[in-house]
């Protein structure tokens, strides 16, 4: 066991870095200039240049890298003297548009996604998989038509058309909600919500259906499986076979993509926030690319892809650690 | 018919007998009519409108009001505009959802083409092959799978369409359209690849594998003449699966304004102008949303038919 974690951190480190590289290489082709970019109305040759050398543009790209590397774990400071200034560390670079630290933006902008993340994903959990259940349990019974089809319908509505729409019956029609405007949770935890309830749902509907599907599937295919048989034989409830011998078999692909589905929204859920005007990390993307400002759209990619890999690897993790048959295959 | 005369009996083919499943779902069936109907409009597209006597592009201020909303109720629906007109323009909305079908229908069946291709024939490979070409697209899956796919689109976008056209696409909307197909091949393949490497894992153990081998056959003959012929069902499941989620996702690039743009019509593009006039003109953000659902809908229920005839699973299961 122990192997295969110290092999699995390790592979998840080998892939940030590679990650980070292409990211790198990636952007290093985008026609946008930071040192005039960070210049100002008054600008003059000779104030581009010398920009370009406080934020270490006049590097080759390979020294960009490392000097970028090196900003993540020990903080980074940019030009001398009296105009110096630092951004710590984990230090993302500097948005010379917004003259703040990347950093410092990510942070901001992090509470909002990681309302919306976890209201989202509990809502979208308990209706995907309930449904799962529902429809398995009643295989080609009417209830199983609704919850397949229920699942289809949400994975039919565009996110910008349900988030659009969700806005048009609750907000301007019906009038049950005032127009969004997030609030921190510690600030006051009912406008937070009140904020929140419809961006929830419009993640939620979109994303429960895959788990609708994996679950029926997956409980159905467990089903036919002897064990089951075994325990139906012996007698055992019903409701103990179900949730310890068929949901348990039918787990491991929803735990795999949640995991996945998770990360990527912790990212910023670009569609969504742009939507409902939530200012988390998805609309500090969308604004930063209409801005050109590409530090913080290098900073945003990395810590989604960083989110994503970690992810993947705590439940891989986690599948050895419940299923010895994962540890021996690999 | 008398009672002795012994009922013939009738060889069916795979296909013959997922047909046959497919035809008992009756959702299945008439999604399928429905994305024929809209298949078939879409392609005839410029006599659909003769016929009908509406244009995508010419603009009819009569419909319009002094604040440019149309001045009949429901978006000014009419007899000569069916499904109401454009606030600020006077277009034909039922023309333009015409039109834009071909370029939702275009982009998402191209990117399911090379999607499924390469997925297929790199899965395949992997799972087939094992060891180090599995460990390469193995890792390269978990690379594209670790980026932000739809900012890395838009961000990128201003470089690499003008590249496009560099390398001769016509500039303007063509450029735009392959931009996005590009792009989501390039993400798209790897979701099918895992399932066909998946497939390939196990399908390699059987024995007609090891008489191919034992004939001494190659790789290429491997995966394309032993291999794939026994992966057409759930391939032809998922690439099904595939062209709704394109559509939406295409609509989606429309909205954020990195699709085709006007006067070229465009369902997301629609949707992205209704925006503005949410308050004032709701049918025009129903009616085109309507459309966009209702065709990713039928093809999802298609899709899903088509997994339920060609995959039956679960047959086995038993009542808990």
């Amino acid at each position: 066991m122990a192997r295969f974690v110290v092999r699995r951190l390790a592979f998840m480190i080998l892939l940030l870095a590679i990650v980070s590289i292409a990211t790198f290489l990636l952007f290093s082709v985008l026609p946008v200039d930071p040192a005039s970019l960070s210049c100002g109305q008054h600008c003059t040759p000779e104030k581009i240049a010398a920009n370009r050398i406080r934020l270490g543009y006049d590097q080759p790209l390979i020294q960009q890298y490392f000097t970028f590397m090196k900003g993540i774990l020990a903080g980074r400071s940019y030009g001398e003297g009296a105009q110096a200034f630092s951004c710590p560390a984990p230090s993302f670079g500097y948005s010379y548009y917004r003259g703040q630290c990347v950093t410092e933006m990510i942070t901001n902008a992090l509470p909002a996604t990681i309302s919306l993340t976890i209201g989202s994903a509990i809502i979208w959990l308990t209706m995907g998989i309930g449904l799962g259940v529902i429809a398995a349990m009643n295989k080609g019974k009417i209830q199983d038509r609704v919850s397949t089809g229920l699942a289809i319908f949400g994975l039919s509505m565009p996110t910008f058309f349900i988030g659009l729409l969700l806005i048009y019956v609750f907000i301007i029609w019906l009038q049950i909600f005032p127009f969004p405007s997030y609030t921190h949770f510690l600030d006051n935890p009912f406008k937070w919500a009140q904020a929140l309830v419809l961006p929830w749902f419009t993640v939620a509907i979109v994303s429960a259906a895959l788990y609708t599907r994996l679950t029926r599937d997956g409980m159905l295919e467990t089903m036919s499986e002897d064990y089951v048989r075994l325990a139906i034989a012996k007698g055992l409830p019903r409701r103990k076979v179900l949730v310890r011998y068929v949901l348990r078999g039918a787990i491991t692909p929803i735990v795999t993509i949640a995991g996945l589905d998770i990360a990527v929204l912790l990212g910023g859920a670009i569609i969504t926030e742009s939507v409902f005007g939530l200012p988390g990390m998805g609309r500090l993307a969308l604004n930063s690319v209409t801005d050109s400002d590409l530090p913080v759209i290098v900073g945003i990619t990395l810590i989604t892809a960083f989110f994503v890999v970690v992810a993947n690897a705590l439940v891989d993790i986690l599948y050895a650690s419940l299923d010895p048959r994962v540890r021996l295959e690999s | 018919m008398s009672l002795d005369t012994p009922l013939a009996i009738e060889g069916k083919s795979p296909g013959q007998l997922a047909w046959i499943r497919f035809k008992k779902d009756k959702v299945a069936v008439i999604a399928l009519a429905f994305s024929t109907i809209i298949v078939t409009l879409a392609l005839f597209a410029p006599w659909v409108c003769a016929l009908l006597n509406i244009d995508p592009y010419s603009l009819d201020k009569t419909t319009l009001d002094k604040f440019g909303l149309p001045n009949s109720p429901f978006g000014g629906i009419s007899r000569n505009h069916p499904l109401g007109v454009e606030p600020g323009t006077g277009r034909d909305i039922l023309a333009r959802l015409i039109y834009g079908t071909r370029v939702s229908l275009v982009v998402a069946l191209i990117a399911t083409f090379i999607t499924t291709l390469f997925g297929v024939v790199l899965g395949i490979w992997a799972g087939y092959k094992r060891g180090i070409v599995d460990g390469i697209i193995g890792r390269i899956i978990d690379l594209l799978l670790a980026f932000p796919s739809l900012l890395l689109i838009i961000s990128l976008a201003p470089v690499l369409q003008p590249r496009l056209v560099a390398m001769g696409f016509p500039e303007g909307n063509p450029a735009r359209m392959t931009y996005i197909i590009l792009i989501l091949s390039l993400f798209g393949w790897t979701y099918i690849a895992r399932i066909m490497r998946g497939q390939a894992l196990s399908l390699r153990e059987r024995e007609f594998v090891a008489a191919a081998q034992a004939c001494g056959a190659k790789t290429s003959y491997m995966i394309f003449k032993e291999i794939l012929p026994n992966l057409w069902a759930p391939i032809i499941v998922y690439a099904s699966l595939t062209v709704p989620g394109y559509i939406a996702i295409e609509a989606t690039f429309s909205f954020l304004g990195l699709g085709v743009v006007a006067p070229t019509a465009s369902w997301g593009g629609m949707l992205a102008d209704s925006v503005r006039y949410f308050r004032s003109d709701p049918a025009y953000l129903f009616i085109p949303g309507t459309a966009l659902f209702l065709l990713v809908l039928a093809f999802n229920l298609v899709g899903d038919g088509l997994r339920d005839a060609l995959d039956p699973k679960g047959e086995r299961a038993q009542k808990v």
